[in-house]
């Protein structure tokens, strides 16, 4: 019975991320636009965008082979899987023991090994700029990426994210130097990942500081579609973690009754609301970065990250 | 059961001399590996049968070697997880040798040498008393020596042998003077005496110290590595890969064995020294490999970062030993051995693959390749494989042992030791940027040979690998697969191992529901390989069945688009060197001092822009170069000895005489 239960919400789990996601990215572009005052496409916008996409066929390059079809399905999977693990509106979901936070964040890196793989498939010299550029920034945002998960998990005594989030919802935990420290580290790592402002621009063509998009050039038709909607996924999945780790409040305990649940299911909305909120009015406050700025910009993450874990390998309290 | 397995070393001995007789022959190479592969099979089954069966095997005495001492030779948890390790990769290299070997020019140069190479790995793990280790290990080092120059004229293959042999006497010395330390005066060789007799701390010290420099350097621990890079590619594909998979390995099987065995209870600085050498040997390895260009070689500096990552895994285990954290030591312990056995598997087959297309193409410059995907399929797809085990991304099972490796760094603060508590964080973002870099270099290798547009004709007209060779490729590919989504069966495979070696073991994994590993406890961390596989596998096929179904199918070909300016000439992609220019800029600068020039010719004049890079090795420039110039320099001085007239030479001789004499006297 509970067995029927949890696994009832792992699948609702899965299906809410893969349907707010886009909607979530079509917020912040709609804040982005009001920020501007520009009226900005609907918030439905990246839903039409992805159905129209499906629909239309796949212009193939010549030069690209087997691997080039496969990898936007590896990397919609991987990029899935990853986010119907990180809690949402209810904790204890059931599968997260079949892959703790490390094996997200690899999960995660395996859908960027693949991804980057793709920019080199074609054969072209936009791919290449791209995947270059983003291994470069994978090699320092993975790294201080694990230094915060230790640091969590040092503090939580668990890498298991559920439990994790457990715990911070427990307010066993106050306020705390390293937390401090891990929570700013995370949203600039969380900020080069999904290839935001000031790392990279989303919202850009043929410009040669272009990373993600320079990367995905040469997909067309449901491989693209399938493509955005990973990273829309992958937006959902960062402020979510950082939700459910930081702002663990409302979160439904695993044996929560229905009302626990609807304030459950609205406060995450709120949290997702407020997380694209904020993103968009620092993506419009700030100007983009040039690429060997990064960087700078991602060692300063991983320098506040291995601060965070010192602290704690040397003193229990801070 | 050490009496079979030393039946299965003298078949590999006798196919040595076999070899010589029957080198004239075509079916030479058939045969050899032929047989190199049915007793290593053979071998490995009796390996995997003492490792499961608790082993308890007496000692073996054979009337060689030290008259009074003979040689001994059992196995225990450890050996034989070694004897599994050396044979598994001997099996899949004589298979893919059955193939590759037949395009071998100089077959003679190679297969004496090959079998001779593989007995004396086996024995080296099967030596119970030093002396027949020493000789095993000198012998291995010998042979595989005989097979880097193999192709002496080729390139700088030369050059290859003569520092590999220098460093490997160099590390033969380190060891011989380590195991006189531990025998002490009365000359106790055999392993049982070590064990028995308690060094003293500083003789331990000194015993580890020598103990790092002798393994290390065989093992490629940086800065004793310089060696690798140069002398592993330069040997044929098969022997490489048994040089990085196999041989580094036997190396760490030398540390452990000395430092956690026969050395008694770890000082807690040792692992201070251990830790602090694997994180500087992964991250650095790491980043030479990105630097380079050459496929072999890259694969090479690859697997210094790999033994970086296993001696962190020996050093966190040292550290919980000493002070007594008995589950954390084996939760180490288990992460360092099974990435031991893993890089071992995915060394093999990604060397496996750089022969396959050296062999399709004469090409081992990445910038000369591309594009191979379309003409050898098969080759790529177990290369990827390869690719994705090495970078330690889920489910294959580069992953799991790295993941063991992180949870025993996160048991690491209960630590007391002061040194400890600062340099166990420093290392683990090490490792963390090691493993993020891993997977750069590897889209870099990947991408630059298979991907993209073929950058020459041979590599435009590259055809597939043979039948042995695949074959051999496959089987490695799937342990990889199996390894990652069930690594609960080789973890409890180890358990005698981390019994015999740090009194206790990790928790019993098989039992656990799902297959789940869960090294610690359910609540504090679990991982399974097999659910997080199956379920990308489903998803990945839902969407590709729905998308399909409900959405479109519909595919044309067109040319490129990048950005409306596609250009046709294949030398307009990225190449190895500019895919790895932003990591360059961003590490190298510093690390290896490198210099981007530009010559932009003025305008009007018909020369062509150059960008060169320079790259400055500081380890070499600091460690080995001065080293060399005074052993140059010495050597200069000293060659006035060659030309002395008669008389001096016999004062000379009366005058050593004459000082020997007055030593005994006094």
């Amino acid at each position: 019975m509970i067995l029927a239960r949890d696994l009832i919400f792992q699948g609702v789990q899965m299906l809410l991320v893969l349907a707010l996601s886009p909607l979530l990215t079509g917020f912040v572009r709609k804040v982005k636009a009001r920020l501007l005052r520009r009226q900005g496409p609907p918030l439905v916008q990246p839903y039409r965008d992805l159905v129209r996409l499906m629909r239309k066929d796949v212009v193939l390059a010549q030069s690209a082979s087997w691997l080039f079809r496969v990898i936007p399905y590896i990397v919609f999977a991987g990029t899935w899987v990853a986010a119907s693990l990180v809690p949402t509106f209810r904790g204890g979901l059931l599968f997260s023991w079949s892959a703790d936070l490390i094996a997200i964040i690899a999960l995660l890196g395996s859908a960027r090994f693949f991804l980057a793989l793709a920019g080199l498939d074609v054969g072209t010299s936009f791919g290449g700029i791209g995947s270059s550029r983003e291994v470069m920034i994978a090699s320092l945002a993975e790294p201080a990426m694990l230094m915060i998960v230790f640091t969590l998990a040092l503090i939580a005594g668990s890498t298991q994210l559920s439990t994790m989030a457990g715990y911070m919802a427990s307010g066993a935990e106050g306020l705390r130097v390293s937390l401090g420290l891990a929570v700013i580290a995370l949203i600039m790592v969380a900020i080069a990942e999904n290839a935001r402002i000031p790392i990279d621009n989303p919202a850009t063509h043929l410009e040669l500081t272009m990373v993600h998009e320079a990367m995905v050039l040469e997909y067309s038709g449901r491989h693209l579609a399938l493509i955005d909607l990973s990273s829309e996924l992958k937006l959902l999945l960062y402020v979510s973690m950082i939700a459910c780790l930081f702002t663990p409040w409302g979160i439904a305990a695993p044996e929560a009754d229905a009302q626990a649940l609807v304030v459950g299911v609205v406060s995450y909305l709120a949290k997702l609301a407020a997380g694209g909120v904020l993103l968009a009015v620092f993506e419009t406050a700030i100007a983009k970065m040039r690429v060997f700025r990064v960087p700078a910009f991602l060692g300063a993450a991983l320098m506040l990250s291995l601060l965070a874990t010192l602290l704690l390998f040397v003193s229990g309290s801070l | 059961m050490t009496a079979y397995v030393l039946y299965g070393v003298a078949a590999l001995f006798a196919l040595a001399p076999t070899a010589i007789a029957l080198a004239a022959s075509r079916a030479a190479s058939g045969i050899v590996y032929g047989a190199c592969l049915v007793v290593t099979a053979a071998l490995t089954v009796l390996a995997v049968m003492s490792l499961i069966g608790e082993p308890s095997n007496p000692a073996v005495v054979l009337p060689l070697g030290l008259p009074w001492l003979g040689a001994h030779f059992r196995i225990d948890a450890l050996s034989a997880f070694f004897l599994i390790v050396v044979n598994l990769g001997g099996a899949a290299a004589s298979l893919f040798a059955l193939g590759y070997g037949r395009h071998e020019e100089t077959p003679h140069r190679v297969l004496p040498f090959y079998p001779a190479y593989l007995a004396a790995m086996n024995l080296v793990v099967l030596s119970d008393d030093a002396f027949s280790f020493l000789v095993a290990w000198e012998f291995m080092s010998l042979t595989s020596w005989a097979l880097v120059v193999a192709h002496h004229r080729d390139g700088d293959n030369m050059r290859a042998g003569y520092v590999y042999l220098l460093m490997a006497s160099f590390g033969t010395l380190a060891l011989l003077l380590g195991f006189g330390l531990m025998a002490g005066p009365d000359g106790h060789y055999a392993f049982d005496a070590i064990r028995a007799a308690h060094p003293t701390a500083g003789l331990a010290a000194l015993v580890l110290i020598l103990a790092v420099v002798g393994a290390g350097s065989k093992a490629g621990v940086v800065p004793l590595h310089a060696w690798l890079p140069l002398a592993h590619p330069a040997a044929p594909s098969h022997v490489s890969a048994l040089m990085s998979g196999v041989m580094t390995k036997v190396a760490v099987y030398g540390f452990t064995r000395i430092v956690f065995d026969l050395l008694g209870p770890p000082d807690w600085w040792w692992s201070m020294v251990v830790l602090a050498l694997g994180g500087v040997t992964a991250a650095m390895g790491v980043l030479y490999a990105l630097m380079q260009h050459d496929l072999k070689r890259l694969l090479a500096y690859h697997t210094v970062e790999n033994i970086g990552i296993i001696f962190i895994g020996l050093g966190l285990a040292l550290a919980f030993k000493a002070h007594g954290m008995a589950f954390a030591a084996a939760l180490a312990l288990t992460a360092g051995l099974f990435h031991v056995f893993n890089h071992s598997i995915f060394k093999s087959l990604l060397f496996f693959g750089a022969g396959a297309v050296l062999n399709a193409t004469g090409e081992r410059d990445m910038e000369h390749l591309g594009g191979l995907i379309h003409r050898m399929p098969q080759t790529a797809f177990v290369f990827l494989v390869g690719c994705v085990a090495i970078s330690a991304l889920p489910p294959l099972n580069g992953f799991v042992s790295e993941w063991l490796t992180f949870q025993a760094i996160l048991l690491s603060p209960q630590l007391p030791s002061w040194g400890l508590k600062f340099l166990v964080p420093a290392v683990g973002a090490l490792l963390a940027l090691s493993a993020a870099l891993a997977a750069a270099c590897f889209v870099k290798a990947f991408g630059m040979s298979f991907l993209g547009r073929p950058r020459t004709p041979v590599a435009a007209n590259a055809q597939e690998t043979d039948g042995s060779s695949l074959a051999a490729m496959y089987f490695l590919a799937a342990l990889c697969l199996v390894a990652g989504v069930l690594p609960g069966l080789f973890i409890d495979a180890l358990a005698p191992v981390s019994r015999a070696l740090v009194t206790t073991a990790m928790p019993h994994q098989t039992g656990i529901e799902w297959l789940t590993i869960v090294p610690i406890a359910e609540s504090r961390s679990s991982y399974n390989g097999l659910l997080v596989f199956v379920f990308v596998t489903l998803s990945g096929s839902i969407a590709a069945f729905a998308i399909h179904r409900l959405a479109s199918d519909r595919l044309r070909r067109g040319p490129a688009w990048d950005c409306g300016y596609p250009d046709p000439s294949p030398a307009t992609q990225y190449t190895a060197s500019s895919f790895a220019q932003p990591i360059r800029r961003v590490y190298g600068t510093t690390i290896f001092q490198a210099r981007e020039i530009g010559e932009m010719p003025p305008p009007g004049a018909t020369t062509p822009a150059r960008l060169t890079v320079e790259l400055r090795d500081l380890i070499w420039d600091a460690l080995y170069a001065p080293l060399a110039a005074f052993v140059g320099f010495a050597t200069e001085r000293l060659n006035i000895l060659q030309f002395l007239t008669i008389r001096r030479y016999l004062t000379l001789v009366f005058g050593a005489l004459v000082l020997l004499l007055l030593v005994l006297a006094i």
